[in-house]
C-alpha cells in the first residue's frame, strides 16, 4: 500500500522556547483514516497544520503523496482537503454561495450540490452561515473542504463541542469519503471517536508518539480488555485498599484508585468478580457502586501517562 | 495571470456580504449623504445674521440708535451702561457706544462681529453727523457659484469617504478575516492571493464609483452645486484616492492579529488627515511651517484635487502633481504589505 503522508523528525518550537513537537515520526497509508489522538496541547495542531503545509517545522521533513512543500504546493492543494480547527466563514454568505466559492478556487471540484447532499445541508442550501447552528456550520466545513474533490482528507478536532447526534453525523460523513478511497487525518481528544472512527491511532503527549496501532491493538497492550469499577460505600472506613490485596484477585492485571474509585484491569470478569466479591466480603468491606467495561483507549492512555486525556 | 472563475467568485462573495451588512450601507451610503445634508443646512450661505450694539443711555441715545439702524445688519438699543458691559462680556452685543463730547466705542480686536460693528458703527456716525466722502463709490455685489461653503464641503466629504472605505474595506476587512482563520483556510486551498487581493481592491472600486455618483447627485440635486469638471477625470481622481487608501489598509492589516490593534492603527492614520487635510475647512488654515507636511498627506492630495476638478473644472494633466502623491502613497505602502503580511496567523 503506498504512503499518503510520511513525517520524520519533525519538530516545532514556537518563539524559541515552547517546543510544541518533539521528534514525531508518522506515516499514513493511502485509504486509511489514521487518528491522532492526544490531551490539550499536547502538540495535535501544531502536527497536522505542518503536514499541511500551513505552519512550517523547526526540523524535520514532510511528504506529502511523495511531494514537499515549498516545491510542489499548488499540486499539493489540489489533492488536500483541509478543516481547520476553528474556522468562522463569513456569517453573511448563504450555504451554497460559500461552497460555490470554494469549489471556484480548484481546477477539478466536485459539484457543490452533490457535496451539499452529502453533508445533509441540502434544505439549509439558502440560509446564511451565521443562521446555522453548530452541528450544522461544522458540517459545512467538512463540506468546503470536500468541495474540492480532495485524496486526502484533513480534520482537526472535527466534533468537539458537538452534541451526539452532530457527532455521529459528521462519523458518518467521514466514513462515506473514506468508502469512496479517500484517506482521512484526523486529530481528536475524544477516545471514542478514536476508536469508531480510525484505522490506527497515534497516541500523542507533549509533543511525542506515545504509542500507536490499530484501536484494537493499543487496548490488547493493556493486557487485559475488561475495566471493573467499584466505589466504597463507606470510604473513610477504608482509606486505602492496598494495591496488593486487590491484585492478587485471580486475572486482575492492575489496579487504580483515583478519589475513591477504584479501577481494576481484569482479564476474565467472570472469574474476577466472584474472588473479587469475596474478598471484599471477608474484610467486612460493602460496595456503593459496581459496574464493568469493556477497555478503552483512554485506559491506554491513562497507563502510559497516569494522566486521563481529558482533564475536567 | 488570473483565475477568472476564482475572481469573479470571490467580487461575488464580497459584493454579497458589504451588500447584507447593514453598518455598511449605512457609513458608505447614508451618513456621507447625512453629513452633507447637515453641515450644508447648518452653513447654509444667508445673510449676515443682525450685529447687535449696545447705546448706552444719553440724551442723544435716540438719534444715535436712528442712524445705527439705518446701517444693516447694525441692530442698536439704548441700555444703561452696566447692563451694557455686561452683555458685552457674555457677547450678546459686538459693541457699546457711549455718547457724549467725545464718544467713545468698546470693542473686541479679536472677534470678527466686533471688528464689523465697530467699522459699520462709526462710518454710520460720522455719515450722519455730516462727514462726506471724498472718493465716489460704485456697489457691486456678486455671489459667485462654486464658492458657498456646500461646494467647499461636497469634495471633502467625498474625500472622507474614499479614505475610510479603503481603510476599512482593506484593513479592517483583512484582519477580521484573520481574526475568524478565514485567512488561513483559504490560502489552505489552491486559490492565488493575487486573485484575492484584487476580488477586494476590485470591490472597492465598485463601491467607489457609487460613492462618487451618490454624492455629486446629492450635491447637484439638493444644493444646486454646479460640476465643472468632467465625470471622467472626477472618477480617475477619485479612483487614484481609492486605490492609495486601499494601499494603505492592507498595509495597516499586514501584521495585525487583533481587532483593536487594526482599529488603532486606522485611527493613527485617520486622525491626523481628517483634521489637516481640508475635509470640512481649508488646510490653507495652517501655519505655513506645517504646509509642506500636510500637502504631502494623501487625503490633502485627494481633497485638492477633487476640489480643482470638480469645482474649478480643471484638467488632469493639472493633477499630475497629487496624483502623483497618491500614487507613490498606495505603490510604496502595497509593496511593503506584499513584504509583510501574514496569511497564516
Ligand atoms: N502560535 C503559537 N505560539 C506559541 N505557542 C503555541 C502556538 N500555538 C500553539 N502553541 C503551544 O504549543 C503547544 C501545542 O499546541 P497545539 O495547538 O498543537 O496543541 P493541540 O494538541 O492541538 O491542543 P488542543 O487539543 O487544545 O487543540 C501548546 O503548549 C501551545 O500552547
Ligand atoms: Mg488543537
Amino acid at each position: 500500500m503506498s504512503v499518503a503522508v510520511r513525517c520524520a523528525g519533525l519538530h516545532k518550537r514556537y518563539d524559541n522556547k515552547v517546543d510544541a513537537v518533539r521528534g514525531l515520526d508518522l506515516e499514513v497509508e493511502q485509504g486509511e483514516c489514521f487518528g491522532l489522538l492526544g490531551p490539550n496541547g499536547a502538540g495535535k495542531t501544531t502536527t497536522i497544520e505542518i503536514i499541511e503545509g500551513l505552519l512550517s517545522a523547526t526540523a524535520g521533513e514532510v511528504e506529502v503523496f511523495g511531494k514537499r512543500w515549498g516545491r510542489d504546493d499548488d499540486e499539493l492543494r489540489e489533492l488536500l482537503g483541509i478543516c481547520l480547527q476553528e474556522t468562522r466563514l463569513s456569517e453573511k454568505l448563504k450555504v451554497r454561495e460559500t461552497l460555490e466559492l470554494f469549489a471556484s478556487f480548484y481546477r477539478r471540484p466536485a459539484d457543490p450540490a452533490r457535496v451539499m447532499r452529502e453533508v445533509e445541508l441540502t434544505e439549509k442550501a439558502e440560509a446564511w452561515v451565521g443562521k446555522l447552528s453548530g452541528g450544522q456550520r461544522q458540517r459545512l466545513a467538512v463540506a468546503c473542504s470536500l468541495v474540492g474533490d480532495p485524496r486526502l482528507l484533513f480534520l482537526d478536532e472535527p466534533t468537539t463541542g458537538l452534541d451526539p447526534q452532530s457527532r455521529r453525523q459528521l462519523w458518518d460523513i467521514v466514513r462515506k469519503f473514506k468508502r469512496q478511497g479517500g484517506t482521512v487525518l484526523l486529530t481528536t481528544h475524544y477516545m471514542d471517536e478514536a476508536e469508531r472512527l480510525c484505522d490506527r491511532v497515534a497516541i500523542i503527549d507533549h509533543g511525542r508518539i506515545i504509542a500507536l496501532g490499530t484501536p484494537r491493538e493499543l487496548i490488547h497492550s493493556l493486557g487485559a480488555e475488561h475495566i471493573v469499577e467499584f466505589t466504597l460505600a463507606d470510604p473513610a472506613a477504608f482509606p486505602d485498599l492496598g494495591g496488593d490485596g486487590l491484585a492478587a484477585v485471580p486475572t486482575v492485571l492492575s489496579v487504580r484508585q483515583e478519589d475513591g474509585l477504584y479501577a481494576l484491569t481484569v482479564g476474565e470478569p467472570h472469574r474476577a468478580l466472584p474472588a473479587l466479591f469475596d474478598w471484599l466480603e471477608g474484610r467486612g468491606i460493602e460496595l456503593a457502586r459496581l459496574s464493568t467495561r469493556h477497555a478503552s483507549l483512554e485506559d491506554v492512555f491513562v497507563k502510559l501517562t497516569g494522566r486521563h486525556l481529558r482533564d475536567e | 495571470m488570473i483565475n477568472w472563475r476564482a475572481y469573479s467568485q470571490l467580487l461575488l462573495a464580497r459584493s454579497r456580504e458589504l451588500s447584507r451588512e447593514p453598518e455598511v450601507v449605512f457609513w458608505v451610503f447614508f451618513f456621507p449623504v447625512l453629513l452633507a445634508v447637515a453641515l450644508g443646512i447648518a452653513f447654509r450661505n444667508k445673510p449676515p445674521d443682525k450685529v447687535d450694539v449696545a447705546v448706552v443711555e444719553h440724551p442723544n441715545a435716540a438719534r444715535v440708535v436712528r442712524a445705527l439702524n439705518a446701517a444693516p445688519p447694525l441692530a442698536a438699543e439704548v441700555i444703561g451702561t452696566e447692563d451694557a458691559a455686561r452683555q458685552f462680556r457674555l457677547g450678546k452685543v459686538a459693541l457699546v457706544v457711549y455718547p457724549g463730547q467725545v464718544y467713545s466705542y468698546r470693542y473686541d480686536p479679536n472677534r470678527p462681529d466686533s471688528m464689523l460693528a465697530l467699522s459699520l458703527a462709526d462710518a454710520a456716525l460720522q455719515k450722519a453727523a455730516g462727514r462726506a466722502d471724498p472718493i465716489r463709490i460704485h456697489e457691486q455685489a456678486v455671489t459667485e457659484p462654486g464658492a458657498r461653503y456646500i461646494d467647499f464641503l461636497i469634495p471633502g466629504l467625498l474625500g472622507l469617504n474614499l479614505m475610510s472605505g479603503g481603510m476599512w474595506g482593506m484593513g479592517f476587512a483583512l484582519v477580521d478575516m484573520r481574526v475568524k482563520k478565514l485567512l488561513k483556510r483559504l490560502v489552505a486551498t489552491p486559490m492565488r492571493r493575487s486573485d484575492f487581493l484584487l476580488a477586494l481592491v476590485s470591490s472597492r472600486l465598485i463601491l467607489m464609483l457609487v460613492e462618487v455618483i451618490l454624492l455629486l447627485l446629492v450635491g447637484r440635486l439638493i444644493f444646486k452645486m454646479v460640476i465643472q469638471g468632467s465625470l471622467g477625470s472626477i472618477i480617475v481622481v477619485s479612483a487614484a484616492g481609492s486605490l492609495s487608501f486601499a494601499g494603505i489598509g492592507l498595509l495597516c492589516a499586514s501584521r495585525a492579529q487583533k481587532i483593536e490593534t487594526i482599529s488603532g492603527l486606522m485611527n493613527l492614520v485617520m486622525l491626523p488627515m481628517f483634521v489637516l487635510s481640508g475635509i470640512f475647512f481649508s488646510a490653507d488654515r495652517f501655519p505655513a511651517a506645517m504646509q509642506p507636511f500636510i500637502r504631502i498627506l494623501p487625503l490633502t492630495a485627494l481633497n485638492d484635487a477633487l476640489r480643482s476638478v470638480i469645482l474649478e473644472g480643471a484638467s488632469l494633466e493639472a493633477q499630475a502633481l497629487r496624483l502623483l502623491i497618491l500614487t507613490t502613497w498606495g505603490a510604496v505602502s502595497f509593496l511593503l504589505a506584499l513584504r509583510l503580511f501574514r496569511w497564516v496567523n
